[in-house]
């Protein structure tokens, strides 16, 4: 052990070099740190549990491929996430092509309001644009209701409703903790359109929260 | 009422408003004449002080979601395929041409 930081240029460097030359504890040490991102990530993709964990080890085999070409341009980590997104996305394309129901039901691009307009007062009310009544606090509320596993498990589905781009985004910045500049760099998108996406997904999951927390 | 005051004023930010432009205040890319619009509000506000807070638990409850494992079978198969391809077995399409 050396006291790198993990995920640190000189980390990396030396985890790509070992990787290179086909070091078997360097492999390790990334599928440890990646793993589990990996298969998250394909999962906002691909329709069963099995499916997603084929795409991560075809991502892997696309990592050990691709390492020698690896240019160190971007973050090991976010060159990695973009194989499997890429991996991830051919074949949650090609269920699509496979299951025809959701060709009736394309993704939905809302452009709505975050938040219901009943909430807020009417043109007519001098308070108009106001809440109606005060959304509650839910830092009052205990944590062992805010994290129940019936909590999660209604998040999830709302995150499984999102359209994929929103999914993605929130995936990525909320579940797994990156950055927005990093999830610009996975998925290719502009620093203001994460932003709006970002800005519907986590609208849409509060209101899951809400619903749940107050039905 | 302090409220009333600031609800004169011209560059007012309504609580509707407020809740579209809340990523942009928490990721710190609000313009300085909006954030200053912005916490305005917010100072004389609890409603929106609540939906805010809720917005930050709302991103808590997401970030305990990450744990997600493999199958053990799934990580057997892993170490077959690293080191078949240290041993130049492994085969993509690309692997082949170099």
């Amino acid at each position: 052990m050396n006291s790198t930081a993990v995920g640190s240029p000189t980390d990396e460097l030396e985890l790509v070099l070992a990787l290179r030359a086909g070091d078997e504890d360097a492999f390790t040490k990334l599928v440890n740190r990646y793993q589990s991102s990996m298969l998250r990530v394909a999962l906002t993709y691909v329709g069963s549990r099995a499916v997603a964990e084929e795409v991560v080890q075809e991502a892997w085999l696309g990592v050990l491929n691709g390492i020698g070409r690896f240019e160190r341009r971007s973050q090991l980590k976010t060159w990695i996430m973009r194989i499997v997104v890429n991996r991830a996305k051919r074949r949650g394309s090609e269920e699509a092509r496979s299951v025809p129901l959701s060709v009736t039901q394309p993704a939905r691009e809302d452009l709505g309001p975050s938040v219901d307009p009943d909430r807020f007062r009417g043109p007519d009310d001098p308070w108009a644009g106001h809440w109606r009544s005060s959304p509650p606090n839910w830092a009052a509320m205990p944590e062992p209701r805010l994290l129940s596993r019936e909590m999660l498990n209604e998040v999830r589905r709302a995150l499984e409703g999102l359209p994929e781009k929103q999914r993605e985004v929130i995936t990525l910045r909320d579940v797994l903790g990156y950055s927005g500049a990093e999830v610009c760099n996975v998925l290719t998108i502009s620093e203001t359109n994460q932003r709006v996406l970002l800005h519907r997904a986590r609208s849409r999951v509060r209101a899951a929260v809400e619903r749940y927390l107050q039905p | 009422m302090t409220n009333h005051e600031t609800r004169q004023m011209s560059t007012d930010m309504t609580c509707q408003e407020l809740v579209e432009l809340i990523t942009e205040y928490l990721e710190g890319t609000l313009a300085p004449t909006e954030r200053m619009r912005f916490d305005a509000h917010v100072r004389t506000c609890p409603g929106c002080a609540a939906y805010i807070e809720q917005m930050r638990t709302t991103i808590g409850i997401l970030g305990k979601l990450s744990e997600e494992s493999m199958s053990a079978g799934a990580e057997r198969d892993l170490l077959a395929t690293f080191r078949n391809w240290k041993s130049g077995g492994a085969a993509d399409g690309d692997a082949r041409r170099t």
